[in-house]
């Protein structure tokens, strides 16, 4: 008999699904839903200091299974606005806040390599076994 | 206006730091980047004496380790600085064991070393709050744009500690300064071979700007 073959799951967050979450909150739901082999990607980003505490909280989670993460944070490009244009940027930043740009995020025992830049993701290399 | 800001925000860090006895100086960074190698550059250059091992296999750091009161004196002997110069495990997102044993180890050391590795990486990012000022470590020859480094280098913006990027390994010649001044344009960068002391002086300069 022929062995199932493995499906890659992506699951689409949005950001209200954590907007009223606490840092520890987000976290754990996130690496929870990446430890079931998901990847996911999160309209908005983390706050900076949360992104060291999602791998700081990585870090406690890895075992024999689970490897850890892969991850990349976009954000858009202010460099090439007009001033006019770096305004209104700077207004919907303020307005929007973490819910600019994406995240994508999954289970490093999936995602082999991410290759970014500020606005674009270069080249993402999944294997599954 | 933000410059202006910046820089007085960074002449009053400054002020603190004359003040300031015990100055803590961070070497952080990816994995196998060269913190520990810069940082026995740096014991060398200054005490005559080594930090810690180095190894090509990663995650050879797995605890903080210390050197205190390293005196270092700028070009003209004008300005001098003390400071506890603290050597952090690489930061990453991810530890298989399974890449150690390509190293020759067994498997129940390969398990032994991740576990220790991801316990290295917690104590680098509690330790972030400690610091006063921080030389990321960046391997030359990579591709600067990962999120580790942003994270790192967004981090520490973040809590408002100074930060020099040594580019390091430009002995070797894929690497690029370039790439890493492009990847962070807002940050005062240096190329440097801690491995063969190559432009050490430059080096030295740029750690009394970042803290002047």
């Amino acid at each position: 008999m022929a062995k199932p073959k493995k499906a890659l799951v992506f699951e689409f967050m949005q950001f209200s699904e954590i907007n009223s979450l606490s840092s520890k909150e987000r976290i754990s739901k996130i690496i929870s839903i990446v430890k079931e082999n998901k990847i996911i990607l999160l309209e908005g980003r983390f706050k900076k200091q949360e992104e060291a505490q999602l791998i700081q909280k990585t870090m406690e989670e890895i075992d024999n299974q689970f490897k850890g993460i892969e991850i990349a944070i976009i954000n858009p490009s202010k460099d090439n606005l007009s001033l006019f244009g770096k305004f209104k940027s700077s207004l919907a930043s303020l307005l929007l806040g973490e819910r600019e740009g994406f995240t994508l995020i999954g289970p490093a025992s999936i995602i082999k390599e991410i290759k970014q830049n500020p606005q674009k993701i270069n080249q993402l290399a999944i294997e599954l076994s | 206006m933000i410059k202006a800001f910046k820089k007085f925000i960074n002449k009053l860090m400054g002020n603190v730091f004359k003040k300031k006895k015990n100055i803590k100086l961070g070497l952080y960074g990816p994995p196998n980047g060269g913190k520990t190698t810069l940082a026995n550059r740096i014991c060398k250059d200054w005490i005559g004496e080594d930090m810690g091992s180095v190894s090509e296999m990663a995650h050879e750091t797995r605890e903080i380790k210390i050197k205190e009161e390293i005196k270092i004196k700028s070009e003209d002997g004008k300005k001098e600085i003390s400071f506890n110069l603290v050597d952090t495990p690489g930061i990453a997102t991810k530890i298989d064991y399974e890449d150690f044993l390509k190293y020759g180890l067994k498997e129940k050391e390969a398990k032994e070393r991740a576990k220790e590795a991801t316990k290295g990486i917690i104590e680098s990012i509690k330790w972030l709050d400690e610091m006063d000022c921080v030389i990321v470590v960046l391997d030359a020859t990579k591709d600067p744009y990962s999120q580790v480094n942003v994270t790192i280098i967004g981090n520490l913006a973040a809590r408002n500690i100074p930060v020099l990027i040594a580019a390091n390994k430009i002995d070797l010649k894929k690497s690029s300064v370039k790439k890493i001044e492009a990847a962070f344009p807002q940050y005062q960068i240096v190329g440097i071979s801690a491995k063969k002391g190559k432009n050490m002086d430059d080096f030295y300069s740029k750690i009394f700007e970042v803290l002047d």
